[in-house]
């Protein structure tokens, strides 16, 4: 039993945060927000120098071949710094591209992705399947050697950006993966609520490459979003510290009454709650990532994932509202970083399947 | 990151697992199933089982019976011993008394107390609290007179814990009433129960039960010679018992059996719309929250123990964190399972011989308002909540 980051994880962390801090601070991040692209190739170009596209991906394809665990830090750092680079989504569709494909489609993503010259996303929501993991609507069916596309996938978080989309749909033998160039598909782009870009993506008629095989395709995607839940739940504990010491410092500094109002004792205790929150969620996160990579099989990766999800979720909501309660009308603001980390907060705890969604996998897991 | 035991650690877990198999007696076992009261004759039956295998104080150094085992191992011990359900020791000797002789005690008090304690040949209990001191305990105003060799006790402790089955009871009492401070002038008395003077009043709970007691003090003429430490320097002896055994507070062992003894139990009970209980999603996520909240607490816990063992530190304040989310969870699950027995639940005492209801039902509600206590006793949550402020959030 060992809690601690290893040396090189925790080289990796201290790096990521020095940059994070340096190149990366509110005003930064406020203008990468409002830029064309809401994000920046020279950000990016850092991230991959840093080696962290590589992160999670087999030595074979120029990657480190770490997992959830090797993630956690720079996942926390990331949530600290409310990073809105489309980091997530390119790991995920690589993600797909790493577990599903053939070492041919590997070679041809995969080293990109690394170097930084590809960003990906993961095209697996569609309306009206709320949290379903199995594509509804999105068909694909046979067009000479290959494939074509058709029907609707919305929110496609890191869309806007991708070069390569990863798509699920239904084919013939069942639900399936496809690779699919970015530009061969129509996108409605817009800003999420957390300052990030997202896409509803058509397809019509539209090529795709088939990732591993028909039909068999709704393992990996469940794989997939747990791995994705798990990171998330590290962002989540990020921005939960971020919002739990900044609210500390403003109980220490903000005085009314004549007193620095954090002392008293209503506001102390909810203070105290928020921190001990803060521990519980960050205790899920290292059970998720631990679980994500080294579970004995499917069932026990879903019931920690979900039950990570459930506390981050839970948590997420207490903190984020209490920072705010606590900071006044300040918090409501879009001066104070705080109201930011409230948004992505409660936006992760309804990404990838919210608390009731997991509270139902977790029981029948 | 690794949040698996190692292998020693889990061949030590499955040692102890293995033994307690073989000798937790079924009669207590079946007791605590049942939710039945213990005798004094229970507990410390199970107390000299646990001395004889050389367990009964696997903190203590070894030279006075310590098992000289890690924070963890005395951690996965603990959980094995609730996970079983043994009977609890009483921790007023072995976890409280104990360890402030060992810290502060001359080597007559050592000697004398010691094996005592170990062997389960002296029942201790807790002369902490008030009628007037409560949370607030340095207001305590028992008072002690030296008078030659002697101390005169006068005053009155409350919230007693089993001190009916008590031959001793440890005792603040202020011994300078005009000291500067409130913290100065308090001194950490041992006191023979059977000393006359000392009468012993039941406080029954809305549980119907007898754990707790007021002891009044009428000129109690207690030897010098059981005064701890220095005289006036009580307060220090009282932070540092209440600094001892933090660790173990979250109850995970005792919560994981009876989290699963309440999934079976609702298992067979009817949910409504022909499905059982358990599959009723009101009830059954309100039970998977408080699973969830059981596994972020036990990783946690664990987080906490490996803090400790890496910097070899004592356990800081924010591990109060442990008595707060342990103490919620124990107390949702006493509710959930009066819950699951639904209006069976209200069947409390016969009246007239057997009333012919179920015994383990009925025992059922008595029990959710016992564990009323958890989130009071021991520093209340308020309390626990106080501490991480000023300790760790520096508020």
């Amino acid at each position: 039993m060992n809690f601690d980051y290893n040396e090189e994880q925790q080289l990796l962390a201290d790096s990521v945060r020095r940059f994070l801090q340096k190149d990366y601070e509110f005003e930064a991040r406020k203008k990468l927000v409002a830029s064309v692209d809401g994000f920046g190739d020279k950000v990016w170009g850092a991230f991959a120098e840093m080696g962290l596209t590589g992160i999670p991906f087999s030595p074979d394809y120029g990657g480190f071949g770490g997992g959830a665990v090797d993630l956690m830090s720079v996942m926390e750092a990331f949530g600290e710094a409310l990073v809105v680079e489309p980091y997530l989504p390119t790991l995920l569709g690589a993600q797909c591209v790493a577990r599903a494909g053939s070492d041919a489609q590997k070679k041809s993503a995969l080293p990109q992705v690394v170097e930084g010259k590809l960003k990906m996303a993961f095209a697996f929501s569609e309306k009206g399947a709320r949290y379903g993991l199995a594509p509804l609507a999105v068909k694909a069916k046979k067009a000479g050697s290959g494939w074509t596309l058709e029907g609707e996938k919305v929110v496609v978080l890191g869309a806007p950006s991708a070069g390569k989309l990863v798509v699920s749909a239904q084919a013939p033998a069942g639900p399936s993966l496809f690779l699919v160039d970015a530009k061969a598909v129509k996108m409605k782009s817009y800003r999420t609520l957390d300052e990030m870009r997202a896409a509803d993506v058509a397809l019509a008629g539209t090529p795709g490459e088939l990732l591993g095989a028909e039909g068999k395709a709704l393992a990996v995607i469940e794989a997939v979003v747990d791995f994705a839940n798990a990171l998330v739940c590290a962002e989540a504990v990020g921005a939960m510290k971020f919002a739990c010491d900044t609210t500390l410092e403003y109980l220490k500094t903000r005085k009314q009454f004549g007193v620095p109002i954090g002392t008293f004792q209503a506001l102390q205790h909810r203070m105290v709650d928020m921190f001990v929150a803060y521990e519980q969620a960050k205790s899920m996160a290292c059970l998720a990532c631990s679980k994500v990579d080294g579970a004995a099989d499917a069932k026990e990766r879903a019931r920690s994932v979900s039950a990570a999800k459930i506390k981050i979720a839970d948590n997420a909501r207490l903190i984020s509202q209490e920072a705010i309660q606590l900071h006044g009308g300040m918090g409501m603001t879009e001066e104070l970083k705080v109201s930011h980390a409230f948004r992505r907060l409660t936006m992760i705890a309804q990404q990838f399947g919210d608390a009731d969604h997991h509270l139902e996998r977790f029981a029948s897991a | 990151m690794d949040l698996n035991y190692s292998q020693e650690e889990l061949a030590f877990r499955d040692q102890v697992r293995d033994w307690l198999k073989s000798n937790l007696p079924a009669d207590l076992r079946d007791k605590i199933a049942n939710y039945e009261e213990l005798t004094r004759e229970d507990l410390l039956r199970w107390h000299r089982i646990l001395a004889k295998q050389g367990w009964v104080a696997p903190s203590w150094p070894k030279e006075w019976g310590g098992t000289g085992w890690s924070v963890v191992q005395r951690y996965i011990f603990e959980e094995e011993c609730g996970y079983a359900g043994t009977p609890p020791l009483i921790p007023f000797g072995l976890s409280m008394c104990g360890p402030v002789l060992l810290r502060f005690g001359t080597e007559e008090q050592k000697k004398k107390f010691l094996p005592r304690i170990y062997n389960g040949e002296d029942f201790w209990c807790q002369g902490y609290s008030e009628p007037g001191s409560g949370s607030d305990l340095a207001s305590l105003r028992t008072k002690a007179v030296r008078n030659g060799d002697h101390y005169v006790v006068n005053g009155q402790k409350t919230w007693t814990t089993l001190g009916h089955y008590a031959d001793w009871i440890f005792c603040l009492v202020r011994t300078d009433p005009g000291a500067s401070k409130r913290q100065e002038g308090i001194s950490f008395l041992l006191i023979d129960m059977k000393t006359p003077g000392i009468t012993v009043r039941p406080l029954v709970l809305m549980d119907g039960g007898h754990e707790v007691n007021e002891v009044f003090f009428d000129d109690v003429a207690v030897p010098a010679a059981n005064l701890v430490h220095k005289e006036g320097e009580g307060w220090t002896v009282a932070k540092y018992l209440l600094g001892h055994e933090r660790m173990n507070t979250g109850r995970i062992g005792g919560s994981k059996r009876e989290l699963a003894k309440l999934k079976e139990f609702a298992a067979q009970q009817p949910g409504g719309g022909g499905r059982s209980l358990m599959e009723d999603a009101r009830f059954r996520d309100k039970l998977s929250r408080l699973e969830v909240e059981l596994m972020a607490l036990e990783v946690t816990n664990l987080r906490f123990l490996d803090r400790m063992r890496r910097t070899g530190q004592p356990p800081g304040a924010d591990v109060s964190m442990l008595k707060i989310k342990g103490t919620e969870i124990q107390q949702g699950l006493t509710e959930l399972m009066m819950q699951a027995v639904g209006p069976l639940s209200q069947p409390f005492k016969a009246v007239n011989g057997d009333a012919g209801f179920d015994e383990f039902t009925a025992a059922i509600a008595p029990r959710y308002c016992n564990f009323r206590k958890t989130t009071i006793y021991a520093g209340s949550n308020e309390i626990q909540r106080n501490i991480i402020a000023k300790m760790t959030l520096g508020l």
